[in-house]
């Protein structure tokens, strides 16, 4: 019989990675997004679309956020054919101070919950933990949800939206938005079957409005760990999918992995460049926040993967860690990205 | 030795950042600086024909020069306030740049967009103390250099100067 200790050695790969020995089922997916996502290039893939006012009917943006989660909770947990009392925890993120949309999202539900921040990596980290909980056998099922609302996240981090200013080219555009999934020991047609934790690396770049270019490095990062750790090569997954790089970010992402002797070109997408038409819709660099890669993942990506035209992707969310008193105070943007694999099954 | 070893660490670290920061700089597009700069001349140069206007407007209605004057921000104040309510000031200073910016209705819009988003955390906290969140340094830099620029002109004229 095999001991503890080596049953807890048999799920690490390499240096930050995690194969899970029982594979954790995604059951569903559910999304719930703003007017603009909705009229942008994936429009049709999301449950919800609200209106033009992006208030969803509540007086201010930290409600209409709050109660996108609960709506992506909600809808995930009966797409998924559950109850809400079948839900053994919930791990949720956003990106507002204190995380308090995911606080007063889902503080109707009377499920016990894990508060998240990892900037807009945080559908990452939510999937990661939420994973590791059910495959270590800590409840049967648990939620892994994550929100972003345009308005408020320009409340928290930049100007009030009625101030007249111009937008960097690689300035992104924060998705209204939010993602959940319900994750248990069985069912549904796409598992995850290992992650990547990230690191935080820092290239000293202090450019708040270039956050491609802060994040890349990180996903990097991450992305080459993942291929280490598991002995991959990047022809080994159908698509290698970052969180918020933009059209700036991509290009660095792929110049340092070409350093690393990795292209990954022909494998990437990015949810930010995915989700507007930055034509039409005048996003530049393209969509950030933690909604833009859980809603992409959740909407987009998970049916792919159901339907077995991916076989197997590594989702790799990106965040940049800074607050307006950081950025004040002259400190640096560092990024963290978390690396997912996802497989048909 | 500790001490040094950690300088050059530093030194390496302060050198890559740098590095990096420049091979950011040549990937990232920029906004034509010519074309913003061609719009600015645009849009600034309308709002101050408009408050030309404007001041002709009162001049030919008897008013004298100062009253003219107040009248003349005053109003361009409104037009601006009643812009941002409406949302078509960010649209216009996203074309129009520092030329909607510079002008007295670029320093409205930046009073009266933290007033409209803060009023959701009250009369006090909210719109009270964000009003000038972004409006503030104008006006504390503003009447620190003019106070200053008062007690020279004071000593200049006490000393025959001017």
């Amino acid at each position: 019989m095999m001991s503890r200790e080596e049953g807890r050695k048999e799920q690490t790969r390499g240096k930050q990675s995690i194969q899970f020995s029982h594979a954790v089922h995604i059951l569903s997916g559910a999304s719930i997004v703003g007017k603009k996502e909705g009229e942008g290039p994936l429009g049709k893939y999301f449950d919800v679309v609200g209106e033009e006012d992006g208030l969803f009917g509540c007086q201010c943006w930290e409600e209409a956020e709050s109660v996108l989660q609960k709506e992506a909770v909600t809808m995930a947990i009966r797409k998924a054919k559950l109850e809400k009392w079948e839900i053994r925890t919930i791990y949720a993120g956003d990106l507002l101070a204190q995380t308090i949309a995911s606080s007063f999202g889902i503080i109707g539900f009377d499920i016990p919950v894990y508060g998240l921040y990892g900037a807009c990596a945080t559908m990452g980290e939510a999937l990661s933990l939420s994973s590791m909980a059910v495959a270590a056998g800590y409840g049967n099922y648990v939620v892994a949800v994550t929100s972003s609302h345009y308005g408020s996240a320009e409340k928290e981090f930049r100007f009030p939206l009625g101030y007249g200013n111009q937008r960097p080219l690689s300035a992104s555009w924060t998705v209204t938005g939010s993602g959940a999934c319900i994750l248990g020991r069985s069912g549904g047609k796409a598992r995850i079957t290992g992650i990547t934790t990230g690191k935080i690396i820092d290239y000293g770049l202090k450019d708040s409005l270039n956050m491609g270019a802060c994040m890349a490095p990180a996903a990097c990062d991450t992305i080459y760990q993942n291929l280490m750790d598991f002995n991959r090569m990047p022809g080994d997954y159908d698509k290698i999918i970052t969180g918020d790089l933009g059209e700036v970010g991509q290009k660095i992402l792929f110049d340092l992995l070409r350093e690393k002797g990795f292209d990954i070109e022909k494998q990437h997408i990015d949810c930010g460049m995915k989700i507007y038409d930055k034509e039409k819709q005048d996003t530049h660099a393209g969509g950030s926040g933690c909604g833009c890669s859980a809603v992409t993942f959740v909407s987009y990506v998970l049916p792919k993967i159901e339907t077995g035209e991916w076989k197997r992707v590594l989702f790799v969310p990106t965040g940049a860690l800074l607050s307006k008193v950081s950025y004040n105070e002259g400190q640096s943007v560092p990024g963290i990205a978390q690396a997912v694999v996802v497989e048909h099954c | 030795m500790v001490c040094s070893m950690a300088t050059a660490a530093e030194e390496v670290k302060k050198q890559k950042a740098k590095e990096y920061e420049n091979y950011v700089k040549s990937v990232t597009p920029r906004h034509n600086l010519f074309k913003n700069m061609g719009f600015a001349f645009v849009s600034g140069g309308i709002i101050c024909t408009l408050g030309q206007m404007i001041m002709n407007f009162c001049k030919n209605q008897g008013m004298d020069s100062e009253t003219c004057g107040s009248w003349t921000s005053l109003c361009l104040i409104f037009l601006s306030v009643l812009l941002t309510g409406l949302n078509i000031y960010p649209k216009l200073a996203k074309w129009g740049g520092a030329g909607t910016l510079v002008p007295i209705t670029g320093f409205a819009n930046s009073v009266a967009s933290p007033a409209i988003e803060y009023q959701k955390e009250g009369q006090i906290f909210g719109i009270g103390c964000k009003i000038f969140t972004i409006a503030g340094p104008v006006i504390l830099y503003g009447i620190l250099t003019s106070a200053l620029l008062g007690v020279i002109y004071y000593l200049m004229k006490m000393w025959g100067i001017v």
